[in-house]
């Protein structure tokens, strides 16, 4: 198995985090990991992105140019990484802000509107977890209980309490996400 | 806290290249780490002030008020026989070019890690590796070699770190670590070096008799110097290091190869380019293309003779390089016209893909 | 009466200190270089500190520091002795560490790291020789060049709009809060050198009671950079140097 991944969006809506999580589950089910963050002034409130591949053997490029799932969380990011996903692969959006939708009909997209339901729920914290919990849903590529076990190692042991909120959350995105060709 | 409590071992981490070079750092028996903020490497002192390693092994942290005072830290430090460190990004190892050549010159060991990023000038924060000319072929004045190993993961950083120290020592000399933005902020797997204590003063005196620990009755004074007024004293230093190089280009050569046996065309790309052109191996042995890769994981000394063998076995090389064209000068140097050499890379903070590179392959070479 | 009845134990009145060693001197005729190295070797003879001091050597003149008292020393690049005093201090803080300096190696090239060293209050001793010159490089403008001052690089004197003012950094360290002994002195006659070397064993004592940076500047001359006679520096000195760099304590907690 091997899983190539990028996830992008704006500054602050959990980007570089999300990716991390999801290398730490990949390492709690004994996988190869790499994270490889867009770092700099996109950090400061540009786009930021994370590719994350996991993998069962050896990794060989941590920079990728074609990917099985990108994951995009603002226009920008649908408009530069939508042509880089593999025939076949899978495009992840989250709705809010978008003025244009994907178009492409060879691979699978699928919406998330988490932010919407972030704001309405008060639960701008956990947006993240809840984007998690819809890849989980449509490319199961780690277990739920890994992803909970690399959070609680992650995490400083001051955070544990919120480990519940985050598992919720990764509920609400099973449920939030949906098909959309 | 116990230090085998803050540092247990042998468990599998995932950490930052960044965050690995400091926690080996500490584990290897580090005395001093002096540094000066600069992106992309900053982690590394900021997981060492995180750490506080002068509260479990005792190893002295300090920010300094610039690259040119950190290295001469370093120097004072080494000129104590003790394990130094230093380390920034492209602009920052330009500052202590100086230091560097002073260190070399008064035969002191130290580890200085560049995680490169794209220049000239202030440049950019975006990974590059076209600092190789100015570690590799001397950066500061007069005759002198770094010692220079190119990590290509996040495991390598730490290991490095380990082997730098024991390089330095063995030939009292700087060594460099020479990453790249990449590897100093991605993520891998990793598995700490075990934790070895420093050395204590006896041992530094044992391993060290130069190190000025302070005038004992028993010997002369030591004294920590570059200066060689004598013309003839002067050379007669520079004959000394000459001969070190010659040891360290007998014995100290590390490579590793991919695919070579069978290869029609080798690829011979470090650091993280090297990561990159494996899979571009990948998708070429997909398409036919008996590709190759040559990873030289110590610049100096170089894997010449190594490279030399494959030119009478290929058709072609080429040497793939987040610069200009620098380490393609010695794979020339190396093949000595026997095959095409030819050169694909990208500058000024740009990772080239390896889909990019594949066809750079195939056309220059393949045509 | 014979040599051997003169140079004899009961007629010693004088001895040099044993941490001097009989190596010849290459300072000129006149210079205050020799005689503050014999203060410190005295003290260091005296404190009985040989095998616990590191000394730190300047470029400038007192580059060859080294080859005239028996200590341990490591030799600077040109401005950064305050930077390898620190980390020698930090990693053996049970040892007595100064630098040497003149004043382009202090004020001029080394700014940042003198600055910097005494405001972190490195538990080290800085001892400063300032005599207005480069003397080493066949004497060129310094920071400390009075105005009007003629050097090889201000051969008409120095000019204020031109060159700048002359720097006062003694002034400047004691108002740092890492330092916690700032001096001036000269070692021009019998008192005064007997003065100069009670403030150079203040700094000496006080590294070890982590108190912060101290440092002794000594007004010094340059016969052949100011091209005089010996004599005559001395006089020059007193006239023209102290008034700007006036003798005393700046700061002592």
């Amino acid at each position: 198995m091997k899983e190539e991944i990028i996830i992008a969006g704006f500054g602050g809506q959990g980007v570089l985090s999300m990716g991390k999580i999801l290398a730490y589950s990949g390492l709690m089910q004994g996988q190869e990991v790499s994270w490889l963050p867009s770092y700099g002034p996109e950090q400061r409130g540009g786009t930021a992105n994370a590719t994350v591949i996991l993998s069962d053997e050896r990794i060989s490029s941590p920079v990728l140019n074609s990917f099985d799932t990108a994951i995009v969380l603002n226009q920008p990011s649908l408009e530069r990484f939508e042509c880089k996903v593999k025939p076949g692969g899978t495009l992840i959006f989250d709705g809010n802000g978008f003025h244009k939708f994907p178009t492409r009909t060879d691979i699978n997209v699928y919406r998330i509107d988490a932010t919407e339901y972030a704001y309405a729920n008060n639960a701008s914290k956990t947006m993240n977890m809840i984007i998690l919990g819809g890849l989980l849903k449509v490319r199961p590529i780690v277990k739920v209980e890994n992803v909970l076990k690399g959070l609680k190692k992650s995490l400083p042991e001051r955070h544990h309490h919120l480990l519940d909120m985050n598992e919720k959350a990764i509920h609400i995105g099973m449920d939030l996400i949906r098909k959309i060709n | 806290m116990s230090t085998e409590k803050k540092h247990n071992t042998e468990e599998v981490r995932l950490m930052k290249g960044n965050e690995a070079i400091a926690h080996a750092a500490i584990r290897c028996g580090c005395d001093g780490y002096f540094g000066y903020p600069i992106t992309p490497q900053s982690e590394i002192m900021e997981t060492l002030m995180d750490l506080e390693p002068w509260n479990t092994t005792g190893m002295v942290v300090l920010q300094a008020e610039s690259e040119t005072a950190s290295i001469n830290m370093v120097y004072g430090a080494a000129g104590c026989g003790k394990k130094a460190m230093t380390s920034s990004s492209s602009p920052g190892v330009s500052l202590m070019q100086e230091g560097i050549s002073y260190m070399v010159g008064a035969e002191l060991p130290c580890v200085i890690v560049n995680v490169m990023r794209g220049g000239p000038g202030l440049g950019t924060i975006q990974p590059s590796q076209a600092d190789y000319f100015q570690t590799v072929k001397g950066g500061g004045h007069g005759d002198y070699k770094l010692i220079t190993l190119a990590p290509a993961s996040v495991q390598e950083m730490a290991d490095f770190m380990v082997k730098s120290f024991d390089l330095a020592f063995k030939y009292r000399t700087p060594v460099m670590i020479l990453a790249d933005g990449i590897i100093g902020q991605m993520m891998e797997k990793v598995v700490l070096p075990p934790f070895t204590p420093r050395w204590t003063e006896e041992e530094i005196r044992e391993q060290t008799p130069w190190a000025t620990l302070g005038k004992t009755p028993d010997r002369k004074p030591n004294v920590i110097n570059s200066l060689r007024l004598e013309a003839a004293d002067m050379e007669k230093l520079n004959l000394v290091l000459q001969s070190r190089y010659r040891e360290i280009e007998q014995k100290e050569v590390l490579f590793e190869e991919f695919e070579c046996a069978d290869a029609d065309y080798i690829i011979v790309a470090f650091g993280i380019t090297a990561r990159i052109c494996q899979k571009t191996v990948e998708l070429a042995r997909q398409k036919g293309i008996k590709a190759g890769l040559i990873r030289p994981i110590t610049l100096y000394p170089f894997p010449t003779a190594q490279i030399k063998e494959y030119a009478d076995k290929v058709k072609g090389m080429i040497s793939v390089e987040m610069s200009a064209g620098q380490m393609i000068e010695d794979v020339r140097l190396a093949v000595n016209g026997k095959v095409p050499v030819e050169f694909y890379g990208r500058m000024g903070g740009i990772v080239p893909s390896p889909e990019e590179v594949l066809e750079a392959l195939e056309n220059k070479l393949i045509g | 009466m014979n040599i051997a009845d003169i140079i004899n134990p009961a007629n010693l009145v004088m001895e040099k200190t044993k941490v001097m060693n009989d190596t010849p001197m290459h300072y000129c005729p006149g210079c205050s270089h020799g005689v503050v190295h014999k203060l410190i070797g005295e003290i260091i003879e005296e404190m009985d500190i040989q095998d616990k001091t590191i000394g730190i050597a300047p470029v400038g003149c007192a580059v060859f520091a080294y080859q005239y008292l028996d200590i341990d020393w490591q030799q600077a690049a040109h401005g950064r002795a305050p930077a390898l005093a620190t980390a020698v201090k930090r990693l053996l803080p049970d040892r007595y560490v100064f630098t040497y300096q003149g004043d382009g190696d202090l004020a001029a090239i080394g700014t940042a790291e003198t600055i910097h060293a005494a405001n972190r209050g490195e538990n080290i001793t800085i001892i400063f020789i300032n005599n207005g010159i480069y003397g080493m490089t066949g004497g060129q403008m310094a920071p400390t060049t009075l105005q009007g001052m003629k050097s090889s690089t201000s051969p008409t004197g120095r000019d204020i709009p031109r060159n700048g003012f002359p720097l006062n950094i003694t002034n400047l360290l004691a108002q740092l809060e890492g330092t916690c002994y700032v001096t001036r002195q000269s070692v021009h006659t019998v008192a005064s050198v007997r003065k100069c070397k009670k403030a150079i064993q203040k700094g000496f004592e006080n590294s070890m009671l982590n108190k912060g940076t101290s440092v002794i500047e000594i007004v010094s001359t340059c016969s052949s950079g100011w091209k005089m006679t010996p004599a005559d520096s001395n006089d020059w000195m007193v006239e023209n140097m102290f008034p700007a760099y006036p003798m005393g304590d700046l700061k002592n907690i």
